[in-house]
């Protein structure tokens, strides 16, 4: 089993919906908190296990804007779980989520170097890395409704852009999602094989053909000059279904 | 041992409440998780009618609001010898406080109602603060729809009953082709967002028209980059293509609209450009006519068997020349709205125009929607189905904040009409109590001699005028309202004119004022046009040494810039810690198919000292015993909120208050029926809102469906079960030009420029005009749009101290075309002078592929006064976010030579994107102009180094 996100950059407006549900479900949850130092201050600086980038691409006016969630991709081969000294990350073999124990991290960030995503997130205050759990707190948490298993990003996602399941299973949501819209992983070359995909922009467009344009065109002229008392104007409304 | 609740197994020390989110305008249910008394967690309310379990980043962050080192938790004074904007207090106490604001308020009420302003800012409890308004006496009486949106709302109210946002909106789980004007993101957002991943889901076509691809653009199929103020030209010209192709929905425009009403074109007398009316003794007395073409005689408009012409030209019996408007309309559009002309104004490309429209239009024509479900008429027709065009169209500020805005909507509203999408599957849906008559029956009080002294005002101080007798003015033609709403220059204003309150209350123009009271209002800051003007006026003195605008009350929870210039300061709660309603009366949470209104219940106790404001309103109403509020003793009919919401009626037995669900002495009542001492109970069980779907033959067709008609009157929703025929003609506009033109009885514009402004502007088909600042500026001079925009984590949400949002975005640029920037020699991140006609200031560019070229924008309210909400004075937000208000004059130079509010002529909604400004290369750097930094309030909490919520000891 894989576990994983499918996130659809054809719907995701950018809103921050997850990145501040992640926040608020995170930060009182096993993994929390996610610190935030300075936050009325010059330089705020939050732990946030999910960020939203948003990138212009082309000239104007054939600009595209993408916006892009990022988080842990929970990689098959997670170089942050090979560099690790002291076997603080690991992998779970039930579910193939990427886990830091706090206990056994001592900070040397390592992970993050070797990480090509940058989505590890260091709590200086803590000395201890973070990141993205797929909320592991809710996905069997018992005490929660059998809909709410799932990662608050998914829950929150207002457009519906995020699918949360095991691409392992062909038969999941996810894996359905990635082969009908052309999932995709990000920086394969990297090799870490990531298991969170995205579902490209696709556009959609309508093609005219001309016999649904034959249409008479509307005689206007005509009318402006004729006054006829009680009789209707020949052209009157000929072409209006 | 764990307790079960709605699927949760809880711990003793935690709880799951619902309640309504108020971190913008959006109201969606949310569920609360609670942990040893305080917020755990913030989800969606899957149930909820509104969001449905979803839920945006500003409702995920409502934690952080709670923690706020901003709050402000005691009643304050201003120091005797402080200056306003000093922010220095005196803490008093809460009796102190309402003693000082009640003899106040009493003597203004027993000498003159109208020198209290009471002015509300994104306040979810309209009716109940224009209540207390209205029976205070004063007329002077908003919210901030005045900045916001009027023109959206009054545009289409005023054309087809109903308008966007939570009102109505798109069919999304039906419609295959959007588009989406001027959206960067809107009141309802989690809807739209939901809607809009519906559209993509199923792979239909958006089209997204804005100068800025930011908001919902990324994910649209086609951008339409639109020069600012221009969209009612683009309109116009889709409508050009639409008639000259003949894609208009006949059968809609024929039964639902007065688009074939015969209109008299002869010139001169008072029937000009009215409609015909046949004058047989058993017509109704308001019946317009139609051309019958199976009889070949004029009618009776919409009769059951009527086939009426919508062109030609046709002779009355008296001999008058009749058209139907529709042939008006087709002759306008014909000669000035063709996509080339179109295309010279708004910057888009005929050929875009015309697919475009031609894309949407064909697939109108060609793709129906058939539902199984039966209906019948107002006529008595059965229709064995429901059908509809698979097409909608969603509009907002960027349509709204023009002073061409309400003309530009009104072709908005006919574009819809012609596609026949209205209130039909696929197209654009009302949510009730919409649709409602056009204009809706509320009228404002028309006379100052309907204000005395401590008396109520026999009408409400806001409505919707249809004649000149409705508008709000003296003998002499004068304004009656401090912020000269329904007056000749203004006279749709149906939400007031907010951002003139402060300018004409400096000015005593028409009147001076005694006391100003905000609620919500961040007026000395964000809110306002030409801030630092807005604050010098509220810091100026006369020549006594007085302040010009005597008495400055604010009630706020948190540390605002408008805070620091009150006098006095009421502390409000945040919305987990209050009882609250969102009412039917007011801006109600409706689905398409479902009536619905919430609650609010308090999940917190209230911090510190705050009171919800709800609470001290009705404090102050009962101390000053306002009729309506006590008896004629002066006994309050409820010293608790909550008492006085359920047993509130507008009248005795009236059977209707501010919620709906769970009337009756028992409970079982809905919408109509006695108050219901246990209402609060049923809204708690119910997880804090109420709905009641309606029957699948009364969900569609509601202006002419006689089930729907007939459900509205019996739930008193409507005063008659009458269809409601949309107004693709205003009538309503033409009888207030036919006044200008001196050929109407009754009240008349006095001055030239009155009569001109009407006879221009109060066309009754709609028409495009450049923006009035555009007509004034020197346009070589000052050659870029500017316009802002609020990003989504911030959109209509007043707490950007927020700890989690202000990470998100802390500083804001000047975005520009990159290929226009460079022409002009500048480089990305230069410094540049942004300057108007008003104003100017310093801020950083950077260059953007997504700025059509003649538009600059940048984010609103993300610059902050320093010190201000208990940030650090040196905080991004002080130092390198920026206001572009500095630079939009609230008023402009009036045809008479006076100053006239800078404001869409017929609605007075703001201008705020008729900027136009010039840029030029700055030689320094930093952001400029920079402010004095204000001190905290003694009382409230210590800027935190550090935030850990949730840490938990034991880990």
């Amino acid at each position: 089993m894989q576990l994983a996100l499918v996130i659809d950059l054809n719907k995701c407006v950018g809103c921050h919906a997850c990145a501040t549900n992640c926040k608020s479900w995170n930060t009182g949850g096993e993994y929390g908190p996610l610190t935030d130092k300075d936050p009325y201050g010059t330089k705020p600086l939050g732990v946030w296990f999910n960020r939203v980038q948003t990138y212009e691409v082309g000239k104007f006016p054939n600009t595209e804007v993408i916006n892009f969630p990022k988080s842990c991709m929970h990689c098959k081969n997670a170089p942050c779980v090979e560099v690790c000294p002291t076997g603080a990350s690991y992998k779970r073999d039930e579910d193939g989520i990427v886990l830091v124990n706090y206990n056994d991290c001592i900070g040397c960030k390592y992970c993050s170097w070797a990480c090509p995503y940058g989505v590890r997130e260091f709590d200086s205050h803590e000395g201890v890395m973070k990141k993205c759990t797929l909320c592991v707190d809710r996905i069997n948490n018992q005490d929660l409704p059998e809909a709410e298993r799932k990662p608050a990003c998914v829950l929150a996602c207002p457009t519906g852009a995020r699918t949360f399941g095991d691409i392992d299973d062909p038969r999941s949501a996810a894996s359905i999602a990635i082969r009908d819209k052309q999932g995709h992983k990000i920086l394969p070359e990297a090799g870490t094989d990531p298991s969170n995909h995205y579902l490209p922009q696709r556009k959609a467009k309508i093609i005219l053909d001309e016999e649904e344009l034959h249409v008479k065109p509307l005689a206007i002229v005509a009318v402006e000059k004729k006054i006829t008392s009680y009789k209707e104007q020949i052209l009157d409304d000929f072409v209006s279904p | 041992m764990k307790r079960e609740k709605d699927g949760h197994l809880l711990e003793e020390n935690e709880d799951i409440k619902y309640t309504t989110c108020y971190m913008c305008a959006c109201r969606c249910g949310v569920k609360v998780t609670l942990k040893d008394g305080k917020v755990r967690y913030i989800q969606g309310n899957s149930s909820h009618p509104t969001n449905k379990g979803v839920i945006c980043a500003k409702g995920s962050s409502g934690i952080m609001k709670q923690l706020s080192p901003a709050r402000i938790t005691k009643p304050l004074l201003r120091k005797k010898n402080a200056e306003r904007g000093e922010a220095q207090f005196d803490e008093i106490s809460w009796d102190q406080a309402m003693d000082i604001l009640t003899k106040r308020l009493a003597k203004i009420r027993s000498e003159d109602p109208r020198k209290l302003a009471f002015f509300t800012g994104r306040d979810q409890m309209q009716a109940l603060t224009a209540y207390f308004a209205k029976q205070f006496g004063t007329p002077n009486f908003a919210a901030h729809g005045g900045f916001c949106s009027v023109n959206m709302a009054t545009g289409m109210i005023y054309s087809i009953g109903g308008s966007s946002w939570e009102f109505g909106g798109a069919d999304y789980d039906r419609t295959k082709y959007m588009l989406l004007f001027g959206v960067a993101e809107d009141h309802d957002s989690n809807p739209l967002k939901i809607g809009l991943g519906k559209i993509r889901e199923h792979n239909g076509k958006l089209v997204v028209i804005n100068p800025v691809r930011s908001g919902y653009g990324p994910i649209a199929d086609e951008w339409v980059a639109i020069k600012p103020g221009t969209d009612g030209a683009f309109i116009l010209a889709m409508i050009h293509v639409l008639m000259k192709n003949g894609l208009y929905d006949r059968e809609f425009l024929i039964t639902r609209t007065n688009a074939a009403d015969l209109v008299q074109v002869t010139e001169g007398d008072e029937n000009e450009g009215m409609f015909h009316l046949l004058s047989e003794q058993d017509m109704k007395d308001t019946q317009s006519t139609v051309w019958d073409r199976k009889t070949k005689t004029i009618r009776e408009s919409h009769l059951e068997d009527n086939d009426p012409a919508l062109l030609g030209e046709f002779t009355s019996p008296e001999g008058k020349t009749l058209k139907p408007a529709f042939q008006l309309m087709v002759e306008r559009v014909m000669e000035d709205y063709s996509p080339e002309k179109a295309s010279a104004i708004c910057g888009v490309p005929a050929e875009q125009i015309e697919r475009i429209a031609l894309e949407i239009g064909i697939m109108a024509r060609d793709e129906t929607i058939e539902l199984p479900i039966p209906w019948v008429d107002a006529w008595g027709r059965e229709h064995k189905t429901t059908t509809g065009h698979p097409v909608a169209v969603h509009a907002m500020r960027g349509l709204a904040a023009h002073s061409n805005g309400f003309q530009t909507i009104r072709a908005f509203s006919l574009f819809m009409m012609m596609l026949g999408i209205i209130d039909r599957p696929g197209g654009f849906r009302y949510k009730p109590p919409f649709p409602r008559p056009i204009p809706p029956c509320p009228k404002p009080i028309n006379s100052p001699d309907q204000i005395k002294p401590n008396t109520p005002l026999p009408n409400p101080e806001l409505g919707f005028p249809s004649m000149p007798e409705h508008l709000m003015i003296d003998e002499n033609g004068k304004p009656v309202r401090i912020d000269k709403a329904f007056s000749w220059e203004f006279p749709f204003t149906a939400h007031g004119m907010m951002q003139n309150v402060i300018t004409n209350a400096y000015k005593g123009d028409p009147y001076p004022i005694d006391t100003l009271f905000l609620f919500m209002a961040n007026m000395a800051w964000n809110s306002t046009m030409n801030t630092g003007g807005v604050i010098d006026m509220l810091k100026a003195k006369d020549e006594k040494g007085e302040y010009k605008i005597p008495f400055l009350v604010v009630s706020d929870a948190f540390f605002s810039e408008q805070v620091a210039f009150a006098d006095l300061v009421l502390p409000d709660t945040t919305y987990l810690e209050r009882h609250d309603v969102i009412s039917l009366m007011d801006r109600p949470i409706s689905d398409y198919s479902c009536p619905a209104d919430a609650i609010r219940q308090p999940i917190l106790k209230p911090k510190g000292e705050s009171r919800p404001f709800q609470q001290t309103l009705l404090d102050l109403a009962n101390s000053l015993k306002l009729q309506g509020f006590c008896d004629d003793n002066g006994k309050p009919l409820a010293t608790k909120y909550v008492d006085f919401i359920t047993r509130w009626q507008p009248s005795p037995n009236a059977g209707v208050g501010f919620l709906a669900g769970w009337r009756g002495k028992d409970g079982t009542d809905h919408m109509v029926g006695e108050p219901n001492p246990n209402q609060w109970e049923e809204y708690i069980k119910h997880k804090s809102f109420w709905e009641m779907e309606l029957d699948d033959s009364i969900k569609y067709n509601r202006t002419i469906n006689q089930g729907y008609l007939n459900w509205a009157q019996d739930h008193k929703l409507k005063r008659d079960n009458e269809p409601i025929i949309m107004h693709f003609y205003s009538e309503v506009m033409q009888r207030f030009r036919l006044s200008a033109k001196g050929l109407r009885k009754g009240r008349q514009p006095n001055t030239a420029d009155q009569k001109q402004r009407i006879i221009t502007y109060f066309d009754p088909l709609p028409f495009w005009y450049p923006p009035i600042e555009h007509q004034q500026v020197d346009r070589k001079k000052f050659n870029f749009h500017a316009i802002t925009q609020r990003p989504m984590p911030m959109y209509h949400s007043w707490d950007s101290q927020n700890a989690w949002l202000r990470q998100i975005i802390g500083q804001n640029y000047l975005y520009m075309n990159g290929g226009r920037a460079e022409e002009m020699g500048l480089k990305d991140m230069d410094w540049v002078w942004v300057e108007s006609p008003t104003g100017k200031i310093r801020v950083q560019v950077k260059f953007s592929e997504a700025v059509q070229p003649d538009t600059v924008w940048t984010w609103n309210a993300i610059g902050k006064y320093p010190g201000a909400w208990n940030l650090d004075p040196n905080a991004d937000e002080a130092k390198k976010g920026f206001l572009l208000n500095h630079l939009i004059s609230e008023e402009l130079d009036h045809t008479d030579g006076t100053r006239i509010s800078n404001s869409d002529p017929i609605s007075g909604q703001a201008a705020w994107f008729d900027l136009m400004v010039k840029i030029t290369k700055a030689d320094e750097e930093g952001h400029w102009p920079q402010f004095k930094p204000i001190e905290p309030l003694p009382h409230m909490e210590k800027r935190p180094d550090m935030i850990r919520y949730g840490f938990k000891e034991d880990k």
